[in-house]
């Protein structure tokens, strides 16, 4: 195996715990993304990780964890989006839209402040694009404790989950609370996310919480095992993702590594665009099956 | 006078949507194992009443009583107009069956035998019984709007409410559809409420006729409300009734002056 692990890979503890909390926030952003995909609310969790940022930042600023930063930057970022109406695709966009734009500016500014003061130079960069390998066991406990809540709020929230997303009206009619769903939702999705932009970078947490469910859902029937799909192919994308970024510092004679967010996101487009092949393909022999 | 109860009463409501009045005094019933059509013209407001009857469309006047509390008690079915359904969506017909009986409860309990027994009774009932394990997504329109019935129908409601489950369906399946939904009152014992805006798929089967113009409803036995003086009374002008061939065709916007004519309806044989 040494030609995919380097020697020493896991020995450093940095890399155990970088990939004990990016498997762990793959996992819960690949069950709660599954509905972010079927509802079509893509956006909004791209919006999200954006708002994430502006918490993220501002607890930089203002000296204060940033894990907290992230978690309720965007919960806030959540709140303000349901408060403002989210009941159609238009609307919800046109909120989404309007929270997106406001915490972009809050971003801006606190990035600035950061900037202004050179012992935070690095923060900038690990704000925009995760920091994995400087997650701290304290922290990695925080994730995991919050993100097995996650998903044990996504499990009770369940069918009525889903069935306000196949059927709001028909959910609605069968007593289904469906706004107080959505909103429960969209709070797990606000968590989630913020969990995940601590991890692999607010910029590109949209791709743990979008990607493997999307790849997922080409290949899936039942929704237990697309679920377990999603999972595995988070959890693989974090792994690869992480042993390669690892691994890149060996393939170049500069001796530097490959940013981890970069490997984890590549290999995460390379699961969706194989599984939407692979969906093709099996749609073709199935009408060449019929036929 | 004894019959079938009462399942639901709209009492003389008012709705109004965004400043606009939709409807305008309505009332009508609906007894248990009636078949009821909803009648109207694209707008009329068939949607918003049904809505309104779920409780999901609030009326600004009126009121809807269900003595048996049906629809407190969860015993009403009902199949929208529009469910949009991704080809993606991970789920097999059976398992979406499945969520119109247990689809409110929190929490993740595991289905019984007595449910998917449930499920596949209902998929017999809409002759859908093959379709159990296919991908909900990538069903024809037909084979959904079966699906969409036995989803409906497997909590046993006492009412089973369909928005235009005919729209968009070629003739024969449209009677394929309309036949199905008779055998099934009769099989279920639900009383059923079709709204449509063709009234001539549904004339061999409907009880009772709830036609719904120019915000205004006229319900009774069909031969008493699709009449030349009732629907120029419910239209505010003149209104033709022509039956041909056992088809009946209303007319509206004929050349005829005055409010309402006092001739007889168009009768052709």
């Amino acid at each position: 195996m040494h030609w995919l692990f380097e020697p020493g890979i896991w020995s450093n503890p940095a890399v155990r715990t970088g990939v004990g909390v990016g498997m762990v926030v793959a996992v819960v952003s690949a069950l709660v993304g599954l509905f972010t995909v079927m509802r079509s609310q893509s956006f909004a969790g791209h919006a999200l990780a954006d708002v994430a940022t502006a918490g993220g930042a501002g607890a930089g600023v203002f000296g204060f964890s940033p894990l907290a930063g992230f978690v309720v930057g965007s919960l806030a970022g959540a709140s303000a989006m349901e408060a403002i109406g989210v009941e159609r695709v238009r609307q919800r966009d046109v909120a989404t839209g309007v929270v997106l734009g406001g915490a972009t500016g809050l971003s801006a500014l606190f990035l600035y402040l950061i900037t202004l003061n050179t012992s935070n130079a690095g923060s900038t960069q690990s704000i925009l694009f995760g920091s994995l390998f400087s997650v701290s066991n304290s922290s990695f406990l925080v994730i995991t404790v919050v993100s097995v809540a996650v998903c044990l709020a996504l499990a009770a929230l369940g069918r009525p989950l889903l069935f306000a997303s196949v059927s709001p009206d028909a959910a609605r009619a069968r007593g289904v609370a469906v706004r107080r769903v959505a909103l429960g939702y969209t709070l797990l999705m606000a968590v989630t996310v913020g969990l995940s932009a601590v991890v692999i970078g607010s910029v590109l947490s949209t791709a743990l919480l979008i990607g493997p469910p999307a790849a997922a859902l080409r290949l899936g029937r039942r929704l237990g095992a697309t679920l377990a799909l999603a999972a595995a192919l988070g959890v693989g994308a974090v792994g690869f993702g992480v042993v390669a970024s690892y691994d890149s510092f060996y393939w170049w004679p500069s001796h530097r590594a490959l940013p981890v967010s970069f490997c984890v996101v590549t290999l995460v487009v390379v699961e969706v665009v194989t599984a939407n092949v692979v969906a093709r393909v099996w749609a073709r022999r199935g009408a060449n099956a019929r036929a | 006078m004894s019959g079938p109860a009462t399942i639901v009463d709209v009492r003389g409501v008012d709705v109004e949507l965004e400043g606009r009045r939709i409807l305008t005094d309505v009332n009508f019933n609906v007894r248990a194992g009636e078949f009821a059509g909803l009648i109207g013209s694209n707008g009329a407001g068939k949607t918003t009443l049904l809505r309104m009857m779920l409780g999901l469309v609030q009326p600004a006047r009126g009121e809807v009583v269900w003595p048996n509390n049906a629809r407190e008690q969860r015993r009403v079915g009902y199949v929208p107009q529009k469910v949009a359904l991704d080809v993606d969506v991970p789920l097999r017909v059976r398992d979406f069956v499945a969520l119109g009986d247990d689809g409110h409860r929190y929490g993740l309990r595991r289905r019984t035998q007595q449910t998917w027994d449930r499920v596949q009774e209902v998929l017999d009932a809409v002759e859908a019984s093959d379709l159990g394990e296919r991908r909900i997504g990538a069903l024809s329109g037909g084979e959904l709007q079966r699906v969409l019935m036995a989803h409906a129908l497997v909590s046993s409601p006492e009412l089973l409410l369909l928005d235009e489950p005919l729209a968009n369906l070629d003739p024969g399946a449209t009677e394929d559809i309309v036949t199905l939904l008779a055998r099934v009152r009769e099989r279920e014992h639900v009383a059923i409420l079709l709204s449509a805006h063709d009234i001539n798929a549904l004339l061999g089967v409907m009880d009772r006729v709830i036609y719904i113009a120019n915000a205004h409803v006229a319900s009774g036995p069909t031969d008493e409300v699709v009449r030349h003086d009732v629907l120029s009374r419910l239209y505010g002008h003149h209104v033709d009734v022509v039956r041909v061939h056992g088809r009946v065709l209303v007319v509206t916007g004929a050349t005829s002056e005055g409010p309402v004519p006092e001739h007889p309806d168009l009768v052709v044989e």
